[in-house]
């Protein structure tokens, strides 16, 4: 059987989701997500020609609602719980981190 | 202008695709009841769903669903089954993470959107997303890759957006301000978008590319964003053409990248570093059902629909006997309907248009079909000159009444051809070495002094004179 996933790609997955994973934890998580792969893959095992593409295992679609105003959050409770507020706005430090 | 586009660089053709964001004219936001209100104080518009707190669940606003299929039909796109995704990545504009997008299955497929001039331009997609929220970059300069810090408001957090994706059919700045013009007529003709780009409520991200003229495969893109307006979207596409060609003809290679425009310095810099090559992971959106429109709803949008631009400008065209391209400024400023009005009741199509592009500029006021018509009919009837017209035309427009009224309140009556006559003879014998000027010269003198003459038919009658049939007097005389 061919490698499902590899060290590389857990820690490819970790950066993009920001994570900080230790050697041992990624050793752990390559192992763990490379059986999840496997137990998903044990579906290829079934004839599923009949079957259509799932996009949700409720059978609902067009769950709309009145394009009507309801309640807003009160500003000031909710920038009280920001760690940093300026000019009524979030304050956040610099993302794009290019160049610093 | 089909066949050989300009060339920003003689020799280099620029390709552009142009990615169109445009908030959706809805009173709610996309997933919750917030209200969608431009220009409010910062962070009032907001609500436990636009912050993205834990727990909150999205509910889809049905008005964007069916502004998105206007949208779609207005475009000529297959309108389809829709599933929604979560775009992963970590912004402070976005608090809960991703933003829920559409994917692999947009609500509108391929579609096309004519130009003004016949052309037709490939759309790829027009689907649903939600705007995030608005970053102000403070300190170092504001400059984004040097910013001391930012500061975000959620109000736009949430608002629903069409994003439609143009395909790679356009070929210089010309091309990329036709399009960007129709897309916005559309939008506010179906009430789908208010349109303004001076306020952000449609953004255009360009995709830019050069290739030597002749070549087939496409050059590699950069995608440059920050375009507010059709004059910085014309500016960037000459800076970033002439950015790509620089480095190719030094013998470097373009790297497929995001660049900022920067209005002030008139440039584009990097903005993305490598790390952020995107990495979006898309998943479909777990806590939203797929849309399904059915077929008698499409069809009943689509009976809803508004004349377009473009069938305005061949019910136009047709009507007046001209190409498309003549009735475009009529109809970008919506006098179509009184002009088809105008042609229904008989006026010559011809000075219609011209009185409508050249002499109504600045609106129509009191003007009705009807006065219109009768002016018209005045004017090629030979009761009123061009001139004598268009002072009338004016007095419509501010007070309206009855052309025929005006025209002779205002003592314009139709001359005498023998009064005429009289006039002219008299102006050629005070100055008979203008007359010999003009007989003796060739085609361009004879231009020039036949102005001269006419201006003085005109003094003599205080403008009362047609100048048409000055002309053909002194043509006669000279051959005589």
């Amino acid at each position: 059987m061919t490698e499902r996933i590899t060290r590389q790609d857990v820690a490819h997955v970790a950066d993009l989701a920001r994570l900080s994973l230790t050697d041992d934890e990624l050793d752990a998580f390559t192992v763990q997500l490379a059986d999840i792969l496997d137990h998903a893959a044990d579906l290829d095992a079934l004839d599923l020609a009949d079957v259509s593409p799932t996009a949700h295992p409720l059978p609902l679609v067009n769950v709309f609602r009145d394009d009507v105003i309801g309640p807003t959050s009160d500003r000031d409770e909710v920038l009280a719980a920001a760690p940093s507020v300026e000019d009524s706005q979030f304050k956040v430090p610099p993302v794009l981190g290019e160049g610093l | 202008m089909s066949g050989s586009a300009p060339e920003i660089v003689p020799g280099w053709e620029t390709v552009i695709g142009l990615e169109v964001h445009a908030e959706l004219a809805t009173v709610t936001k996309m997933f919750s009841g917030a209200p969608n209100r431009f220009g409010g104080e910062p962070n009032t518009n907001i609500d436990p769903v636009s912050l993205g707190l834990p727990g909150t669940l999205p509910v889809l606003n049905g008005r964007a669903v069916e502004l998105a299929i206007r949208v779609g039909l207005a475009l000529n796109c297959t309108v389809q089954r829709s599933v929604f995704a979560r775009k992963n990545y970590f912004y402070p504009d976005m608090p809960k993470d991703f933003q829920i997008s559409q994917f692999d299955l947009p609500i509108n497929g391929e579609g096309w959107l004519e130009l003004a001039d016949g052309r037709r331009i490939g759309i790829e997609r027009a689907h649903l997303e939600e705007d995030t929220g608005k970053s102000t970059h403070v300190g170092g300069g504001g400059r984004i890759h040097e910013a001391g810090h930012s500061l975000v408001d959620y109000n736009r957090a949430g608002v629903p957006l069409i994003e439609i994706v143009g395909r790679p059919d356009l070929r210089g700045t010309e091309d990329a301000r036709a399009y960007v013009s129709e897309l916005r007529s559309i939008l506010v003709a179906i009430g789908a978008s208010d349109g303004k780009m001076e306020e952000g409520s449609m953004r255009v991200d360009c995709n830019v590319s050069v290739r030597p003229v002749g070549q087939v495969e496409l050059g590699t893109r950069c995608e440059v964003k920050n375009i507010n307006s059709l004059r910085s979207l014309g500016r960037a596409i000459e800076y970033e053409s002439r950015r790509q060609v620089d480095l190719l003809t030094a013998g470097e290679r373009i790297e497929q990248q995001t660049r900022h425009w920067n209005e002030d310095e008139g440039r584009t810099h990097k903005l993305r570093s490598k790390e952020e090559a995107f990495d979006y992971r898309y998943f479909p959106e777990p806590d939203l059902m797929p849309v399904e429109p059915s077929e008698e709803w499409i069809a009943e949008i689509r009976a809803a629909l508004p004349l377009l631009p473009r069938e305005r400008r061949h019910r136009l065209a047709e009507a007046a006997g001209v190409e498309t391209s003549a009735t475009s400024l009529t109809v970008d400023r919506g006098l179509d309907d009184l002009a088809m009005a105008t042609i229904h009741l008989g006026a010559d199509a011809g000075r219609v248009l011209v009185h409508l592009e050249n002499n109504l500029a600045d609106g129509v006021g009191l003007l009705t079909a009807e006065s219109f018509a009768a002016l018209i009919a005045l004017e090629t009837g030979g009761d009123l000159t061009a001139t004598q017209a268009k002072t009338v035309l004016a007095s419509l427009v501010a007070e309206g009444g009855d052309p025929a009224a005006i025209a002779s309140a205002k003592g314009f009556e139709a001359m005498d051809s023998g009064e005429l006559e009289a006039i002219v003879d008299r102006i050629i014998a005070e100055h008979p070495d203008d007359w010999a000027a003009l007989i003796a010269g060739d085609d361009k003198e004879r231009k020039k002094k036949s102005g001269f003459f006419v201006g003085e038919a005109m003094k003599a009658t205080r403008g009362q004179a047609d100048g048409r049939a000055v002309n053909e007097l002194l043509a006669r005389r000279s051959a005589g």
